[in-house]
């Protein structure tokens, strides 16, 4: 299976969706910063890992999944919530790649520049999550539908 | 105030980004990826270091590993809730936020306090 970019889901995405998402992201990050100086760096960087876009994400997918069932008059489905499912997969193997990200932090920042060691642990994360999708998309238990 | 302003400007458009990716990426099991990507991390920790130092911005990121901890829970328990039970999206997505919380907080108190 081929990665690629498919330009048609923009069409799905109306504009304030967009603006819900933009809002909901730059809220989570301005409260971070805000818990981290209120309540000291240990406090403050657990929410660096906050699920801030997934349930927006999520409810969009489920959302354009029922619709286009709609439009082809299946009134009942649970395709949307598999979808999303499908999602929180991804994201608990995203999330794993974000472990190894805030861990080369951890050894890199300080020591080297600091825009050098944002660009190696996103690399990382990039790395890990992708492997992690391409063994776990391989292995022989692999349904289809987990792809 | 005005470095809260550029949190949320930079923050926003971040995970914007991010999530712009995440739609338009298949299959979409790959693009699931994307909704654990670190975009507020990313703009927090360059901010940060500049603001606060980089030994300050250091202990943010290990504290973002049992951050992690916490998300890769939640994210199993939406896969079961909207996978197996075929729970509404939102819903479930929100309320399981109550279990991110529980781990993060359980493990602040047991390991990072």
């Amino acid at each position: 299976m081929v990665i690629k970019l498919n330009f048609g889901a923009l069409k799905q995405t109306q504009w304030h969706e967009y603006v819900v998402r933009f809002l909901l992201g730059g809220l989570v990050t301005a409260i971070t910063g805000w818990l981290a100086e209120k309540f000291g760096p240990v406090f403050g960087g657990l929410f660096l890992a906050f699920p801030a876009i997934f349930p927006a994400s999520a409810t969009l997918l489920e959302k354009h999944e029922r619709e286009r069932k709609l439009k082809a008059g299946i009134t009942f489905t649970v395709r949307g919530r598999l979808a999303a499912a499908l999602d929180a997969r991804g994201a608990v193997i995203g999330s794993m790649g974000a472990m190894v990200f805030a861990f080369v932090l951890v050894k890199l920042l300080g020591k080297v520049n600091v825009w050098l060691s944002l660009v190696l642990a996103t690399a990382a994360w990039l790395a890990i999550s992708a492997g992690l999708w391409y063994v776990r998309k391989h292995h022989p238990w692999a349904r289809p539908s987990d792809c | 105030m005005s470095q809260l302003v550029v949190r949320f400007l930079l923050g926003g458009t971040l995970v914007s980004l991010f999530a712009l990716l995440g739609d338009l990426l298949r299959p979409k099991g790959f693009a699931g990826l994307f909704a654990a990507a670190p975009s507020v991390a990313l703009t927090t920790l360059a901010l940060t270091t500049f603001t606060q130092g980089a030994a300050w911005a250091s202990v943010e990121a290990r504290s973002m590993i049992a951050g992690e901890v916490a998300f890769a829970c939640y994210a199993v328990g939406c896969v079961y809730f909207l996978g197996v039970r075929h729970l509404r999206a939102t819903p479930t997505s929100l309320v399981m936020l109550t279990l991110w919380g529980a781990v993060a907080f359980g493990l602040y108190w047991a390991v990072l306090r």
